[in-house]
């Protein structure tokens, strides 16, 4: 078993800083975001692009199958 | 209280936190490149006799430019040593301390592999296979294994480059076709004097990194002459596509005329001392000596000439601007 404290400065059972935590710099922490920010948006558009492609090319396929 | 402050201290590899910021992973994906890359796969897609779904074929050319970007980022994570010590390089991300090379790996594996899976969902498995394969041939095969341990490494190490059209047709057609390998055989004839004119008047940068550029392994006289000959052989071999009937009037008169201003400077290259002064002090791409600046000519003139052919291809397959040439079938 790990230890509990062992968490990223986070205690598993008692949810409280074990005080051995990073602490970003205010550009750090901005850069952060911005880059979770488009992570996430990289993701969406992936996601939709799967999406449209599939029903794009299943469409294709139904026409074939019904011409 | 225990607080670790981040000087030099992350999580998990004691690296600083990052500050990288997502114009710094653009940077990665060089898209200078991309910008090609993308120019040459739509003229092969457009140039293709099939018509493709306009969705499906702006998807298959969106995967060919992030297959380009992530080759690039990993490029960029193996070579972080050299282009640190090249004036021409030294901005890049990685060097510049903006993105650890873990992280311009880490970004590149994953651009690499969602790119091969959506071309495989948005074209055919052909098309995602020439894609993976292009990938693998730029950041191992080129990257790590040509490009430090032989003066041939942008010869063969070209074939990567020429890739783009070839993929564009495929994810069209679905095969691979005479008119297909013609453009990719185009592009592969114009990566050595067009790469090895910039090798010319940046040789001593490519001399400080230890990579042996032919003028740094074989000197700028050898490579100057080779510079003529590769010219010689791209034009001449231009011209393949009018023979197959993929190129029509535009095409070869782009072709004779463009062919012709590509010789006029690569006879220039070989007359000059091109080469032999060492690099610009400047790290700018443009930036030349006075005696070099027959090679750095060439190098920005072969770029239009390459954008040239395949906008004629454009022009003709996809704005209706095709008249057969007389005598062609």
């Amino acid at each position: 078993m790990s230890d509990p404290k062992d968490n990223f400065g986070f205690h598993h059972r008692e949810g409280r800083a074990t005080g051995e935590h990073v602490a970003l710099t205010p550009e750090q922490e901005k850069a952060r975001k911005k880059r979770n920010v488009y992570i996430a948006l990289g993701l969406v558009a992936f996601m939709v692009a799967v999406f449209l492609v599939t029903v794009v090319r299943l469409s294709q396929n139904a026409g074939g199958v019904a011409g | 209280m225990d607080t670790l402050t981040q000087t030099g201290v992350s999580h998990a590899e004691g690296e600083a936190v990052s500050t990288a910021s997502p114009r710094d992973f653009f940077d990665l994906m060089k898209p200078r490149v991309m910008t090609l890359v993308v120019f040459t796969a739509f003229a092969g897609l457009v140039a293709a006799p099939v018509d493709a779904d306009p969705f499906l074929a702006f998807m298959s050319i969106l995967c060919l430019a992030v297959g380009a970007g992530a080759a690039g980022a990993l490029n960029m994570a193996y070579d972080a040593d050299i282009d640190a010590t090249m004036k021409r390089t030294r901005k890049r991300p990685v060097p510049r301390g903006a993105v650890s090379v873990s992280n311009a790996y880490g970004f590149g594996v994953v651009a690499a592999i969602l790119s091969v899976l959506m071309m495989a969902l948005a074209s055919n498995y052909l098309a995602a296979g020439l894609l993976a394969f292009s990938i693998f041939f730029y950041a191992v095969v080129y990257t790590m294994v040509l490009k430090r341990s032989t003066p041939q490494n942008i010869v063969i190490g070209g074939a990567a480059g020429a890739f783009p059209p070839m993929i564009g047709w495929v994810a069209a057609t679905g095969e691979i076709s005479l008119d297909a390998v013609i453009l990719f055989m185009i592009i592969f004839l114009w990566t050595p004097p067009h790469s090895w004119a910039l090798a010319l008047y940046k040789s001593g940068d490519y001399a400080t990194a230890g990579v042996p550029m032919m003028p740094v392994a074989k000197g700028a006289k050898s490579t100057r002459l080779q510079i003529l000959l590769y010219s010689l052989v791209l034009v001449v071999f231009a011209g393949a596509p009018v023979l197959t009937g993929l190129g029509g009037l535009v095409y070869a008169a782009t072709s004779l005329g463009g062919g012709a201003l590509f010789l006029l400077l690569a006879v220039r290259v070989f007359n000059s001392r091109a080469g032999e002064a060492g690099s610009a002090e400047e790290g700018e791409l443009y930036a030349v000596r006075a005696g070099d600046k027959a090679a750095r000519d060439l190098f920005a003139y072969s770029i239009g000439y390459l954008a040239a052919l395949f906008a004629a291809l454009i022009a003709e397959h996809g704005l209706g601007a095709y008249i057969a040439v007389p005598g062609v079938s």
